[in-house]
Formats: structure tokens, sequence, C-alpha cells
């Protein structure tokens, strides 16, 4: 199948400082291909579409459109000339509803009320329904994202850009957006699909182009190649998986019982009736769609969230009415998702990061006198159990890669000898190296004997590590069940299926 | 019709005229906060707006020429604060105070045997027999000029940001400051003009009170108008015919405490004179209060700095 | 074209440096400003920041630098805490009026007793004055949601009226032939405030001053309750997740420099002013912002800071009585101090690229 040559790309380069974001990276998508740009966090994908949309301007090289030089200068030139993107993160405005949303993104929108027709038609032909009266900051995340694609939709792109747009759906949704895309696909218009996840790969793209480290090292046909080599192109070496032992399950270290509690976040979830345990030894995986109460959970666990006393038990004792420190106290350590500015203080120094939550278990106060020389053994003790790349414990936080950031942060909740460990999102935004790093150490402190709640919005990773699996879903927790013998759809179904999405696409068929 | 020795229908004119500079002020912050930036320099605005005014009308003879020296005072500076706060990405709430001090100051400087003129006098616009009305004719065809153009200004303001798409690209930028951007906005663009907005808003406040409210030149006698025209924003919810309703609340207070001084209350003149604030204050809770009704209002990204990283 | 890029790491060297560039960045466009109003910038400048350490009436006006400078550093130091925080208390003038105002109604009440707990009584009188009026913002921020900032400064003016009141009425020099103003505190030894050390300017209010300052720097740098009030000025989000309840730092905040403010006020009264009158206060209160900034709201670095903008006090007023420069171009002076400041601040915590074409 040949296809005349929509984009061209030829030695596009970018560095920031201390940084070579791409270096010499070449490649071409057709019309109406479906074109995978595959590689780890931090290998420059993102940087290499925002200069294809216009946001970044390349330092060397070369792009063209259908034959002629393409240089956007901002991204309106590029959706003037037919290239649009539906954004990871980042595009949408809560307050503002969703017809105000798409006009945003569009050159010249047509008055709103022609607008919110034409949002209507598009949502029914391609599957997508969508009120244009609804405030965005009410959708799930799969409802935003359709607002992102539409929004791309109404402008008849001729190059769909797609930063992971998986990441945010359950299977069954999935399913249903890939039969947009090939619905796209099939009208002429190309696609370029980014992603790390290989499976979705195969299933959907004509050609891949694989980038490590800012480089492009291979080009393949994904339906004709094995996940596993393009794994081992991606990442440069071949992985192990965690090694487990069994261990034997002790008493109860964390019981929840019918948690109820309104959302502190504006447009948040509020959690409904949660209601688990966790024993010694034990990982519980949570599993979910971003938005579904993940956020919220952490913090009715980690205390910044307080509840009625006897609905969150550590070791036996009532704790929901305690602070974070007095929960630390009684055992239990927690890492949020958000790591610039939750979990981490990103202007401050590593060392006083490492007494931000090792105050109390580590005994690193006297009397309210903070013992400065302990903190800093704290913190070079994380640094070098967990491999932290830094010049040094007195680097602020924000000058640390996601990944090495990560693992100090994990290190310094696991180093503190604690028998209850809550985190949200263990790996997001990690190399795949560090985080077969930490889902190592998380699994090495269950094996110790301490009971372990991972949240997390990536499936593989949880039933990787976890011996029970649950799923939240608009705030309610299902039972928890073992991991053994369940399937992609059962879990998918535990998600909620595909909230009402699947109607379009079937009345179609 | 009076009432303890206070006239309802002259209450009414002259709270209206009353109201006029905090609306102003008002109405231009409002403008300024929804692109998601707090510039607590309002009052440092208005004042230099006043003397700015004061002088060019002085000079010239003419209010209009005056009214518009008076914005433009008012916007130059602000754009002292638009470099500080949006190339320099200074802390706003540090660099508005800052505004408001070298405000203060400056007005003092410039105003340096200004003291004691009066200025030309702003004219009422001639409605005829429509002014003799009894009652209407006082409170609706009496006034000058600049008390019509504040509520076209209101009305336009609204227009805007309800209906147009300047006014959506200014609420978008402070939602959120990273979409904007990633969309293709020059968030720190539309927010620089929209501070300028805001201080030639503040200046035309300013000079009204110098021009027409007062009318003379005194040291400081914006008088805490700014600060009151920064709650009022608060009070408004950021809707722009809350802050003309606001600014004719805090006109009448002001105005009654005033004709209560004159009337020879029983009331002691010091608490009469504090009530103005006292009432902000009680405001501003209200409206904070009751979950937080007000704050779900703001603009998500208020006095948060852009810095476009990458 | 200039460009600004995020440095990994905050800058030491700038982080010690601003302050400098600042001053002499003030001091370089206030002699232009100076050279436009007709005077010599050169001999302006030296009235303002030589003379008074080193001129010829040097040995009277070093000691009014310490008058000046010990409630500025008192105020700032206590504003510092909360700015640190995010909690803007800018509502220390108020403050101030009421510390002055209570401490002063304390001793006055009591005269003409002699007795040695009448000034002690004060001082504690003085600061509760100016901690409760600093209540009142943190409690209706705590309770409901309202905005700190708009409330202190509201109160500032409530102050000055209730000022007013105490001067003409309820504090009034019953022996004053109904001139307004309070008795002076210098005819009552027992609450007065005197200097300490003949000539130097020291009184009770610049040594609280200076303990405050060694106070703030051990408790900033060594004890948890400074780290809880960095952290949730820098990272809010961080600071819940480490405990710290925002309600209590916002009553502790507010509490301490309201308490501090009053204590300016009550040092200010019973000693250089000598009496409650109607314009007691000369805005030390609002000076004391542009002190806790320029001293990087580190209480040694204010010690320094408020020594240096009383300096701007006293030689603002030689300026005014030797060379005819007006009052308020002190007040523009200043200003524009905060301004500079808060503009190469930038320096900390970014780089600025020449972006020249073809160069990355």
């Amino acid at each position: 199948m040949t296809r005349e040559t929509l984009l061209n790309i030829r030695g596009i380069s970018k560095s920031y400082p201390g940084v070579k974001a791409n270096e010499d990276v070449s490649f071409s998508i057709g019309v109406g291909e479906v074109h995978a740009l595959l590689g780890e966090n931090g290998a420059g994908k993102s940087t290499l579409v925002k200069m294809i949309y216009g946001l970044v301007k390349p330092d060397e090289g070369s792009m063209e459109l259908r034959g002629k030089s393409y240089a956007p200068a901002e991204p309106s030139e590029a959706r003037g000339l037919g290239v649009a993107m539906v954004f990871q993160h980042f595009s949408l405005f809560e307050a503002l509803n969703v017809a105000e949303n798409v006009a945003l993104g569009m050159e010249n929108p047509p008055p709103m009320r022609e607008l919110a027709a034409r949002i209507r038609a598009v949502s029914e032909e391609y599957g997508l329904p969508l009120d244009p009266a609804r405030m965005v900051g009410d959708l799930s995340a799969g409802e935003r994202q359709r607002v992102e694609i539409i929004r791309c939709l109404l402008q008849d792109p001729k190059l769909l850009i797609m930063d992971e747009p998986t990441s945010v759906l359950t299977p069954q949704e999935v399913e249903i957006l890939f039969k947009t895309l090939r619905q796209l696909s099939a009208e002429g218009t190309a696609i370029l699909y980014i992603s790390h996840k290989l499976e979705e790969i195969r299933a959907l793209c004509d050609g891949a182009t694989i980038l490590r480290r800012g480089k492009v090292v291979g080009t393949c046909v994904p339906r004709e190649t094995t996940a596993r080599e393009m794994a081992e192109l991606m990442v440069g070496a071949t992985l192990t998986p965690p090694e487990r032992r069994a261990t034997a399950k002790g008493e109860v270290v964390l019981g929840v019982t019918d948690l109820s509690a309104a959302s502190p976040i504006p447009f948040g979830t509020s959690l409904k009736n949660i209601a688990f345990t966790v024993a010694r030894g034990e990982v519980l995986g949570i599993a979910g769609v971003a938005g579904n109460g993940q956020d919220e959970l952490l913090l009715a666990l980690s205390g910044e969230l307080r509840t009625g006393a006897d609905r969150i038990r550590i070791n036996g004792h009532a704790a929901g009415d305690l602070g974070p420190s007095e929960r630390r106290k009684a055992g239990l350590v927690a890492a949020p998702e958000d790591r610039y500015g939750h979990g981490a203080a990103p202007d401050m120094s590593l060392v006083e990061n490492a007494l931000l939550t090792g105050a109390i278990r580590r005994n690193l106060t006297r009397n309210g006198f903070i013992d400065w020389a302990a903190t800093r053994a704290f913190a070079d003790e994380i640094i070098q159990t967990y491999d932290v790349r830094t010049p040094g414990n007195h680097v602020a936080a924000r000058a640390l890669s996601g990944g090495n950031l990560q693992k100090f942060l994990i290190g310094r909740e696991l180093d503190q000898s604690p028998q209850v460990i809550v985190i949200n999102q263990p790996t997001w935004g990690v190399d795949a190296a560090a985080a077969a790093a930490i889902r190592q150490a998380i699994l090495n402190r269950a094996a110790e004997g301490a009971g372990v709640v991972v949240i997390s919005q990536d499936l593989d990773e949880l039933l990787e590590i976890a011996d029970n699996f649950a799923v939240l879903n608009e705030g309610r927790l299902t039972r928890p069940r073992t991991v053994e013998g369940l399937t992609i759809d059962e879990i998918g179904l535990m998600m909620g299926g595909a909230h009402g999405m699947e109607v379009a696409h079937h009345a179609e068929a | 019709m009076d009432f303890g020795g206070i006239n309802p229908v002259i209450l009414v004119a002259s709270l209206m005229v009353a109201a006029v500079p905090i609306m102003l002020a008002a109405l231009g912050e409002l403008v300024v906060e929804k692109a998601g930036v707090l510039n607590l320099g309002v009052e440092g605005m208005m004042i230099v707006g006043a003397i700015s005014g004061f002088i060019a009308a002085v000079a010239t003879g003419s209010p209009v020429v005056g009214f518009l020296a008076g914005a433009a005072g008012g916007a130059v500076l602000s754009l002292v604060f638009a470099f500080l706060t949006q190339v320099v990405l200074a802390n706003q709430v540090a660099t508005g105070l800052a505004l408001t001090m070298f405000g203060l100051g400056l007005s003092s400087l410039m105003g340096q045997g200004y003291n004691g003129i009066k200025p030309p006098l702003t004219g009422k616009v001639p409605f005829g027999p429509l002014a003799d009305i009894p009652v209407l004719g006082p409170i609706l065809f009496a006034h000058d000029w600049m008390v019509y153009a504040s509520i076209a200004l209101v009305a336009g303001v609204w227009w805007v940001l309800r209906a147009t798409r300047l006014g959506l690209i200014i609420r978008a930028v402070g939602e959120s400051h990273d979409a904007a951007h990633a969309l293709g906005y020059k968030v720190n663009r539309i927010r620089l003009m929209c501070i300028a907005f805001g201080g030639a808003m503040a200046g035309l406040g300013g000079a009204y009170v110098s021009l027409v409210r007062v009318p003379q030149w005194v040291d400081g006698m914006t008088a805490g108008a700014g600060w009151i025209a920064l709650a009022i924003v608060v009070f408004a919810s950021w809707r722009p015919w809350r802050v003309l309703i606001g600014a004719y609340l805090f006109g009448g207070i002001s105005v009654l405490q005033l004709s209560l001084q004159a009337g020879g209350s029983a009331i002691p003149v010091e608490y009469l004179s504090m009530s103005p604030y006292l009432v902000t204050i009680v405001v501003l809770v209200i409206m904070s209060s009751g979950r937080g009704r007000a704050s779900l209002n703001a603009p998500a990204a208020l006095g948060q700095n852009f810095h476009a990283a990458r | 074209m200039l460009r600004l890029e995020k440095r990994p790491n905050p800058s030491k060297f700038w982080q010690y440096g601003t302050p400098v560039v600042a001053v002499a960045l003030t001091m370089i466009v206030g002699g232009i400003l100076f050279a436009f109003m007709g005077k010599n910038p050169v001999e302006v400048i030296r009235t303002i920041f030589w003379d008074p350490i080193f001129g010829e009436f040097a040995f009277y006006l070093r000691g009014q630098l310490l008058v000046k400078a010990g409630p500025l550093i008192l105020i700032a130091i206590g504003l510092s805490l909360g700015f640190r925080a995010g909690i803007w208390n800018i509502g220390a003038e108020g403050q101030y009026i009421m510390g002055a105002i209570c401490g002063a109604a304390v001793g006055l009440a009591v005269y003409p007793t002699e007795s040695r707990l009448i000034f002690p009584a004060m001082v504690i009188a003085g600061a509760l004055g100016g901690w409760a009026w600093a209540m009142i913002p943190a409690i209706l921020k705590t309770r409901f949601n309202t905005n700190e900032i708009l409330v202190s400064l509201m109160l500032v003016y409530v102050a000055q009226t209730i000022l007013a009141k105490a001067s003409t009425g309820f504090l009034k020099n019953p022996e004053g032939m109904g001139f307004p103003g309070s008795r002076n505190f210098s005819s009552f030894p027992a609450a007065a405030n005197p200097e300490l050390i003949a000539g130097t300017g020291i009184h009770w209010g610049v040594i609280a001053a200076f303990l405050v300052a060694i106070v703030g720097w051990v408790i900033l740098s060594r004890h948890i309750i400074g780290f809880q009030i960095k952290l949730s000025g820098q990272a809010p989000r961080a600071a819940r997740f480490h405990g710290v309840n925002p309600s209590r730092l916002v009553v502790l905040c507010m509490g301490v420099s309201g308490g501090l403010a009053g204590l300016a006020g009550l040092f200010e009264v019973t000693g250089p002013a000598g009496q409650i009158s109607i314009d007691f206060n000369v805005g030390y209160g609002f000076t004391a912002i542009i002190v806790a900034f320029l001293g990087r709201l580190n209480p040694i670095g204010i010690v320094f800071a408020g020594i240096l903008m009383a300096l701007t006090y006293v030689g603002g007023e030689m300026a005014a009585t030797n060379l005819g420069l007006p009052a308020a171009a002190i007040q523009v002076f200043q200003g524009m101090l905060l301004f500079f400041l808060l503009g190469v601040d930038v320096l900390t915590n970014f780089r600025i690229r020449t972006a020249i074409l073809g160069v990355k």
C-alpha cells in the first residue's frame, strides 16, 4: 500500500539547556496513514509534536507539508494548514462550557448557536456524543478528551496529532476511540499517534517511528513486529519483570469502612461509601480512569482530608480524624501523584524535602528544633539506596528529572519503616528502568510485612504487583478481588464500561 | 419628603455621583482579574489618575482632556506593574502594594503647587425639560456626562466579556494560562493589555474624584477608594452589573454618612466616617462565606504568574 | 530579544546581590528624578545616604537612625513571617495605632501612680492591642475565607478614626487646655520609654527590635515552625501534606505580626512621639512592607534594611530642610526601591538569555 506523502520531516534537532530533546529526527507520514511515534517518557516525543504544531521552533532541520515548506510560527498557523492536536493535558478550561472550549481552539468559530449545532452533529457522526452546553469541569476524563477531538474535527484536519490519548480511557472506551480513528483514516485524515503502549499501536497503526533519547532508533510496521521487539528498541535493553516472593498474609493493618467525603478540589469527585482492608504483606491495586476519586482517596488516607474517626483504622486504631502527622506517627505513609507542589516543594532542597515527611518517623526534630545533620543524613541515605541521580542533597527538587525525583519521594516514604504505604501513580512519567526499580522497592517493603495500597491508572503495572484488585469509578470502589484470573474485559466492566459512549457506534453499525 | 433632614431624591442623585470613581476602578480591576491578574495597585493608579487629570484639566481648561489624561496616567503607572509581573514575573501582591505606595508619593510630588486651585467645571448633559420631572428628573437626567459614560462602560465590559471572542479569550487566560498557551494564545500579552485597561479605568475614576466629586487637589484624596473598588470586585463575584450595584451601595453609604454628619446626627462623626470601611468588611465576610460562593466564581488562575517553560 | 530561562537552582549569589543592585539602581534613577526637579542629584544622594552617618550633624542624626529603624524592624520581622507563608497582613499601620492606644490607655488610666509594673503592663497591653486588631482579619479569613489583605487594610482606616477619637476624646489630656492629644509620657516617668544611652537613640523598642530579629532568625532557620512557614508559602499543598494546619498558621502569623506592630506603636508613643495625637502614625506600618522585602524576608536582612530605610527618612528630612526637597520625593524614592527590588529579583530564579540571530 503506497500512499501520497502528507508530512515529511527532515533532520529536525532541538536542544534545551542541558538536554538534546531531538537530534536529527526524520520520518514521514502518508495521507490517511495512522503513524505511531513510540518512545519512553523523556524520549523527545512531546517536543517533536510541539514543533509540528508550531508551539516550539526547531533549531535545525526542515518540514514539508504536501510538498511545500512548512514552518508554523504558532499553532494558529498550523491549524490553518490543517494540522490539529489533541493534548494529553492542559488545554481545556474547566469553568467554560463545551462550546466555548471548542471555539477557543478554532481560528474562525461560527456564532455560538451554530457552533453548538455543529458540535452535536459531528459528535454524533463520529460516535462521541457530547452536550455543547455542559461545563467542562463536570465532564469525565473520557468526555473531556471528546471535547478535544471534536475541537479538532470541526476544522477538517488533514493531520490529527494525538498525544497519549488512551491513558484516560477505559478499555471499552479505547475500542470506541479506535473505531473513530479508523473512520477518520478511511476518510483520508492522517493520524500521528503518540504512545508507549505497544499493544495499542499494534492494533491501530500502519507505521511506527521509534525514538530513544531524542533520536530515531528504528521504524517498523507494527502489525508485523512483536511487542517485545518494539519494547527493546524503545528501551534499549531487555527488561526483567520485578521478582516477588510469596509471603504469608498477616493481620489487617489498614481498614476502611463506609468512607464518604466531599471533594475539597474544585470540580473534584466526592468519595462514596468506600470500604476495603489491607493485610500485612498485601498489595492492593486500585485502578480507574483519571478523575474518578483517586486524588480524593489519597487525601482521605494521608490525613489531608479528615473524616469520621472510625472510618479509617490503622493497626486497629481509629485514625479517620487524625491529620497527616498523627497518621505518620501511627505508621501510615503516603505518596501523592503530583510531585511538583504536593509530594515535594519544588523550590526547596532535597534535604528540606526529606524533612517534609520524614520529621516524625525518623525523629528529625527535638522540641521542635530541627536536627539538620540527621536530616541531611536521611536525604543522603535515600539518594544512595534508591540510586537518585543528583549532584548533591542541596539541589532544589525541581532540578531533578521526573523519574529521579519520584525515586527520591518514594524512597523517602519507604525508608521510614512504615506499616501502611499508600501511593498514587507510583511510576507516572517515569522511564522504564526507574519504574521497574520503584515497583521492586514497593514489593520488597510488602515482603517485609507492610500493607500497601497502590492507586494507578496503569493496568499493566497493577496486574504486575498487586495481590488484590479494585476499581474506583465515580468515587465508588468495587469490592476488591484477587488478581489471578482477571481478564481485561472484566476490568473494563469494573471501570464502568464505556460510560454510555458505545450507543452512537452501535446505532450507526 | 424629608427623613430626618435627608431628602431621598437628593440622596439617590448624589450617590450616583459618589459611586462613579469606585465603579470605574472596580470595573477595570474586574477585567484585570478576569484575565487572572490581581493588581492591588488600584489606589495608586487612582490617585495618579486624579492628579494627572487635574493638572491636564487646569492647564487646558478642558475637563475632557483632564479625563483622558487621568486615564493615561493610570494606564502608564499600570504598565510598570505589567512589566514587573508579566515580563520579569514579580510577585503580584507585592508589586501591587509597591504600586500603591509609589503612586501615593508620585501624586503628591506631582501635585506640589496645585492645592487650592479650582478645576474647570464638568458640564451636565442637557436633557432640557426632562430634568424638571419631579423625582425622576434629578435622579436620571441631571448629571454630568461621566455618570452616563460609566454606566455605558459597565454595559460595554459586560457585553465584551459575555458575547465576544476577545472576552472569551480573556476569560480563558484567567481560567488556565497553561491551556491558553497550549492553544497558542499569548497569555502575557493579553494580560498586559487587560492590566493597561484596568489602569486606565482606575485613572479615569481618580480623575473623577479630583475634577467632579471634590473638586480640587488634596494629597491622598482617594482615601481608600481604590481598596474599596477591590472589595467591590469580590462583592460582585466578578460580574459587571453587580459592580454597578456594589458601587451604588457604597456610594450610598458614603453619601448617607456625609449627610448625617452635616445634619448633626446623634452618632459621633468618627463612627460615621469609619462606616464605609466597616461595611466593606461586613460585605466581604458575607460574600466570602456561605460555602465560599464568591470564591467559586473567582478566575482559577487569579494571582498566578505564567512562564512558558518549553 | 531577551528571554527568561528558569534556573534549576535558585542563585545564591543573586539572593544576596539583588538588594544591593536595587539600591544602586534606585540611587541612579532617583538621582535623575532629583535632577529633573532642579536639584543637584549628587548633593541630594549625599545628603540622604552619607551625611546622617558621617556628616556634620551625624552625632545627632545617628541616634535618630535607630529611633526610626526600631519600629520598622519590629514591624517588618512580624510581617515577613506572614509574607513567607503567603499570608498578607498589610494593615500593620492599624495594628501599630491600636497597640499605641491600648498601651497608652493602660498607662494613662493609672496616672499619676508611680510603679515599676506600669511600663511592663503597658508593653503587654500594647502587644495585645495590636494582636487583637490583627485577629480580626485572621479570624475572618479562617472562619469565612475573607480576603485578609482587604480586611486588614480597611482596619487601618478604622484605626485612624479611633485614633482621632482617642486624641480628641477619651484619651485627651484633661489639662491640655482643649488642644487635641493625650498627656505627654515624658512627664510620667513610670510609663515613659526614654532614651537609655544618651545620644544613641536606643530605647526599649530598639532593644526589642534586635532581640526579635535574633529570635526570628533562630525560628526561621532552626525550628519546625519556621520550616512550616516557608513551606506554606512555597508549596501550600505540600504544606498540608506535611501536616500544617493552614488556619492555625494564619492565626499564628497574623497574631505575631499584629503583636509586634502593637509593640512598635507602644514604644513609639511612650518614647519618641511622647503622646497620642491625631497624626501620631507616620506610615511605619506601610514602609515596613518595603523593609521586609528589602531584607529578603530574613530577620537579619531586615535589620540592615530597616537601618537603610531609616536613613532615607532621616536623610530625607535633612534634604527637605537643607535643599528644599519635597517630602513626597522620599516616598517616591522608597516606592521605587521596592519596584527595583521586585524587578531584579527575577535574577534569583531566572537567567536572562539574549537570543541573537542564529544563536540558540
